[in-house]
């Protein structure tokens, strides 16, 4: 909440004149009984027309005063919570740029965008509201009893008496039905599960025969849910009659203490008017208030879900000197590096290390969840090490700035991530300064000549969200390319090429091997045919290195290694050579 | 034309509401017997309190008999408004939520029934929305909004019954005076709708800007675009800024404005009502009365014009669930239909013909004859027509033409669940139940808890599942979220695994798994397949080698058939596929 404040801070002056023009209007409002009495009292009793009209003027001059201050107010309300909302989704915006990915991966992506949409917008109509309605609301229910106890000190206490039960009563409904709400609410996303997967699930469902067990389950919930509804419907259905009767009860009280007052010459008859209209104003906004307190709860709630993103600090911190490399180092070297994502689960990393020497082409294979993406996401440091240094250039990671350490990296990651744009956007996406020619160069290394020829406007082909335009191979070169473009020192393949077909994924390895910057390459793959002509292959297993060499040496020293190779490519020949 | 067409939905959407109704008529005129008595109970106090006023006239001047005899009405009239007030929303509720209870089920059952093409061909969202926010919308509109337009409308009319009886002329001014609220209203709700598109238009752009960057942070900072993407954002973000600013602060205009007509038709209330009392027209108390009258009037009105909207989205919604339970089931088993047993596994495809789209033919005279114990596989490009014959065995689509039987029994003529229930399934889609592994193991079916975990060795998915927090009772939720691809692969092998039976389908089963993983569970698989009519689909043809036929297909047609070592020695689309596995390695 400290937050909050922190950021309405720029809109002090908004964040003051709002309230301060809405209590105003409340206050011309407040007034209207007291003209209305002088109209019945003096003008009526006199039989005084002009001063009725005089009067009646003042009540349309108090409509207009009030609508100026209301518009005022809304205006400075808006400007308020609108401003702040929008800082508030910036910050966020910039720290979770900062965030290191164990933190992203931790909070996941789909929370951290709720935060940044639903809520940022949840806050900013909790600010609106508060601005407007958190002083008005009081004020005028305190105000008309200030003003009662102006007519008629007595008549002041049947209206705080008033106003403390219809408190207790709105109150004690409203925030009563919260949590019978909150298990409409939990019982109504039961139901859309089960929804949802009679839908995805239909192939299975009907497969295993499951219809009947789906269908009692969402009997269960549907009648649950009537039930939790009707339940919290009856206690707010309590809300309109009980207050009707209290306030009714008190206008009774009013009238019979009234009358005495009148007779005894205390009250004047529209006197005893005023404090009647005084009373019907007050219930209107008790429960307004009490709407308003929800709101408030609940922007309240994700202004605390956003706090807790951006209290979150970055676990990774980068030096700004650029350090000094050694020229003689190897390009790329793993000192017993383990890594572990959360503390006591197994290691996705354990004492790896290896070395790799400038201009080498490295393969690194292993089964489904065994740690090569892990190791090579660690050279650009997206994750720090739990044990253990990595150097590049002779250097440790954690010595580079940010930007200098991951220009040197040609990273193409296992998801084709193209951005909205064009060909071109995303292919100067880090290499703002390319030449055309360099980017249709780059596309032909990639393999991806064909791409661009296919498309009508060349590089300016429009890529919509996604990249969803493309197919999975399309995307997939044009991801490659658009890391080449960079002339990287080091590039890295993360199963960049599976979508290709293999013909492809020779030529483009070929096409690599031969390009004139001469980039460390590393190849992350599960077929044993992309990285067979390696100069060394890492083989991972469950986190550990099993093997490191060359292909043929790795056939006759690795058994892991020998499994992956049979398993895909070896004993269709095998067997043919056995029969 | 189309204003004609709109109609006759409108009606039959009215009329398909009534049925559901119907049930509850009596609660519904009960409803509105309360709402009628609950109006004039509420409009009938102003009057009361008026008539109390009146008998205080001044000091030494007051009737207090006649107070204690309106007061004591009022008391009646309140007491009876609430307890009136508080049957009619109970009822309300229970005529609400029992519709909405009743309109999900049918949704429901339509569900479980609906073909296959339908749900893959209809985004799972709209249907999913239709049957939860749409029934929601639908019975707060249409409910709600009912009781709302009548006490409404009520509402109105006893009012001017009540003033035209306390003073005609001052009643007619307020009736002239009122509609300027609306007006105000409406004139606004229009000058704003530009302002709102504009602002919704930006927030959905930022709203996927934000999509596409949190996603994808690790490209942008593997390239270091963090302070372009920020620049980016700003730009958006303060769009985004502008037009909320107008569109919140035009759209609360309404509110004062009309507040505004408001206050103008109490002071005229006031003016012409002091003036008539001068004149002794009426009374102080009259004039209190109508003064509280004025300060209601335009309520209504309001309600009522954002009632009618809602009444309009209700029935809107109404119409899509409407046309959710009305939509075609799938053709239901034949009166009598034998349940298919004792499957032997002969299956025999004559002539089929198929295709999704009328004008898009998909296979054509397709013969297929697998005997008892036969392994089938089925091989060739990406959309030619693989899957779908899979969808035909199971009878997930209707064949369009030609037969498909099993042991000699057209499908089309034994229970659906017994067809199902006689092949074993292993998709590439590996959907999940949200629950625990085990009952993602049992589905359903009875088993031990040996039995599973037998299961689950044989898949391989043994170590996996003992490696997580809770073992077997691991709820996994949303679609198996925290599972890897070839994790959630296994557990759908290990279902098959628990309760084999007769026939087989294997759609890419290992497609997600590495390949040595696969090695070990192809041997679980040989098992599997003794003795069973199996049909493999695979992309990596090493996994098909041993089949008995292969079949291999090209836009809808088998353009080949036999065994691996027979197409490989005939040459043709299949040895070319097979040689352009190892094409790479060569080099």
């Amino acid at each position: 909440m400290k937050n909050l404040f922190h950021y309405l801070k720029s809109y002090t002056l908004e964040a003051i004149l709002g309230p301060l023009f809405k209590l105003l209007e409340a206050m011309f409002e407040l007034f209207v009984p007291l003209v209305v009495a002088d109209i019945i009292d003096r003008g009526i009793a006199a039989g005084d027309k002009s001063y009725i009209i005089g009067r009646s003027l003042i009540l349309v001059a108090l409509g207009v005063i009030g609508l100026v201050c209301s518009l005022t107010a809304q205006y400075f309300a808006a400007r308020a919570a609108v401003g702040t909302s929008c800082s508030i989704r910036r910050s966020l915006y910039e720290h979770i740029q900062k965030l290191s990915f164990s933190d992203i991966d931790r909070a996941g992506i789909p929370t951290l965008i709720t935060r940044l949409t639903g809520d940022v917008n949840q806050v900013q109509n909790g600010i609106n509201l508060a601005l407007r309605l958190l002083l008005r609301s009081p004020f005028v229910v305190f105000g008309a009893m200030i003003m009662a106890f102006t007519l008629d000190a007595k008549a002041a206490l049947i209206f705080l008496a008033v106003i403390a039960v219809l408190s207790v009563i709105v109150f004690g409904i409203i925030l009563g039905s919260v949590p019978a709400y909150k298990k409409v609410q939990s019982e109504l996303d039961a139901l859309t599960g089960t929804t949802r997967e009679s839908l995805s699930g239909a192939r299975v469902i009907r497969a295993f025969g499951m219809e009947d067990s789906e269908s009692e389950t969402f009997a269960k919930h549907n009648t649950s849910l009537k039930q939790r509804q009707q339940f919290a419907g009856k206690i707010s259905a309590l809300m309109n009659p009980m207050t009707f009767v209290i306030l009714n009860l008190g206008i009774i009280a009013l009238l019979q203490s009234g009358g005495n007052r009148v007779m005894t010459g205390a009250l004047l008859t529209g006197e005893v008017v005023a404090l009647y209209n005084y009373m019907t104003q007050i219930l209107v906004e008790l429960v307004k208030f009490a709407n308003l307190i929800i709101t408030i709860t609940k922007a309240i709630t994700c202004m605390q879900r956003i706090d807790a993103v951006i209290h979150t600090e970055p676990e990774m911190t980068f030096p700004e000197t650029i350090p000094a490399e050694t020229a003689s180092a190897p390009a790329i070297e793993f000192r017993s590096v383990s890594v572990q994502y959360t503390e006591g689960s197994d290691p996705a990393l354990s004492d790896v290390s290896f070395r790799i020497e400038r201009g080498q082409t490295v393969g690194i294979i292993g089964g489904t969840g065994c740690g090569k993406s892990t190791l090579v996401s660690l050279i650009p440091r997206f994750y720090d090490v739990s044990a253990g240094e990595i150097l590049v250039n002779g250097v440790n990671v954690r010595e580079y700035p940010a930007d200098k350490l991951r220009d040197k990296v040609g990273y193409v990651l296992q998801k084709a991530l193209l951005f909205k744009g064009t060909i071109r956007s995303n292919l100067l996406y880090g290499t703002a300064s390319a030449t055309d020619a360099d980017m249709t160069e780059a596309i032909a290394f990639a393999q991806g000549s064909d791409v661009l020829a296919a498309k009508e406007n060349g590089l300016d082909s429009v890529v919509e969200q996604g990249g969803r335009n493309f197919s999975g191979g399309q995307r997939q070169r044009l991801t490659i390319a658009r890391a080449l473009v960079r002339k990287p020192e080091i590039l890295i393949l993360d199963d960049s090429a599976s979508a290709l077909d293999f013909a492809t994924d020779a030529a483009l390895r070929r096409t690599i091997r031969s390009l004139p910057e001469r980039p460390t390459t590393l190849i992350v793959s599960q077929r044993t045919a992309s990285i067979m002509d390696a100069d060394q292959i890492i083989v991972l297993d469950d986190g550990k290195v099993v093997g490191i060499g060359t292909h043929s040496r790795l056939l006759e020293t690795c058994d892991v290694y020998r499994e992956i190779y049979e398993s895909q490519y070896n004993t269709g020949n095998k067997s043919r050579q056995e029969a | 034309m189309a204003d004609k067409k709109k109609t006759k939905i409108e009606k039959k959407t009215w009329l398909r509401l009534g049925a559901y109704l119907k049930k509850y008529t009596a609660l519904i005129l009960l409803t509105i017997v309360l709402a009628a008595a609950v109006v004039f109970f509420t409009l009938y106090i102003p009057i009361l309190c008026g008539r109390a006023i009146d008998c205080m006239i001044g000091a030494g001047d007051v009737d207090f008999d006649g107070i204690a005899n309106n007061l004591l009405q009022i008391a009646f009239c309140a007491l009876a408004c609430g307890v009136l007030q508080w049957i009619m929303n109970t009822v309300n509720n229970k005529i609400t939520y029992s519709v909405v209870c009743d309109v999900r089920r049918d949704a429901f059952d339509t569900i479980t029934e609906l073909p296959l093409s339908y749900i893959d061909s209809h985004p799972h969202g709209g249907t999913v929305s239709r049957v939860i926010s749409d029934v929601d919308q639908f019975a707060d509109g249409l409910l709600l909004g009912f009781t709302q337009l009548f006490s409404g409308v009520m509402t109105i009319l006893i009012t001017l019954v009540f003033m035209v009886m306390i003073h005609p002329l001052i009643a007619l001014i307020v009736v002239l005076l009122t509609p300027l609220s609306l007006f105000v209203a409406s004139f606004i709700a229009k000058k704003t709708f530009t302002m709102f598109k504009l602002r919704s238009e930006t927030n959905g752009e930022l709203t996927a800007f934000i999509n596409e960057t949190v996603g994808g942070q690790q490209v942008i900072r593997a390239f270091s675009q963090e302070d372009e993407t920020l620049a980016h954002f700003d730009e958006i973000n303060d769009r985004l800024k502008k037009y909320s600013l107008r569109a919140i602060f035009f759209s609360s205009i309404t509110n004062p404005a009309t507040r505004f007509v408001n206050n103008i038709v109490y002071a005229a209330v006031g003016l012409t009502g002091a003036l008539a009392a001068v004149a002794g027209s009426m009374t102080v108390g009259g004039l209190t009365s109508f003064l509280a009258y004025a300060n209601q009037y335009t309520k209504p009105f309001n309600e009522i014009s954002g009632v009618v909207t809602e009444l309009q989205n209700a029935l809107a919604c109404a119409g899509r669930i409407f046309e959710l339970i009305d939509e075609p089931r799938y053709t239901p088993d034949k009166e009598n239909a034998p349940a298919l047993t004792d499957v032997e596994g002969n299956i025999d495809l004559d002539n089929v013909e198929f295709s999704y789209t009328p004008d898009r033919e998909l296979i054509k005279g397709l013969n297929l004859h697998a005997k008892k114990g036969q392994r089938i596989a089925i091989v060739g490009p990406t959309g030619c027509g693989k899957t779908t014959i899979i969808n035909l065995l199971m009878r997930f689509y209707d064949v369009n033409g030609g037969t498909i039987r099993i042991d000699g029994q057209e499908i089309r003529d034994v229970t659906r669940k017994s067809l199902c229930g006689s092949y074993g399934m292993v998709l590439q889609d590996t959907w999940l139940l949200h629950g625990t592994i085990r009952d993602n193991i049992k589905m359903g079916r009875e088993a031990t808890d040996d039995e599973v975990i037998a299961a689950a060795k044989a898949a391989h998915a043994h170590s996996f599942i003992r490696r997580l927090p809770k073992g077997y009772d691991t709820v996994i939720s949303d679609d198996g979220g925290a599972l890897s691809a070839g994790q959630r692969q296994l557990l759908c092998i290990a279902r098959v695994m628990l309760e084999i039976p007769p026939m087989l389908i294997l759609d890419e089963a290992t497609s997600s798994i590495d390949t040595r993983t696969e090695l070990k569970i192809q041997q679980a698989f040989q098992t599997l397949m003794k003795g069973r009519t199996s049909f493999i689909v695979a992309h990596r043809l090493s996994t098909i080698k041993e089949a008995d036929t292969i079949l291999v297909m090209k836009a809808g047609k088998i353009i080949e058939s036999g065994t691996h070592d027979e197409l490989l020695k005939n040459g043709g689309f299949y040895a070319n596929l097979w040689g352009s596995q190892f094409e790479s390695a060569d080099m």
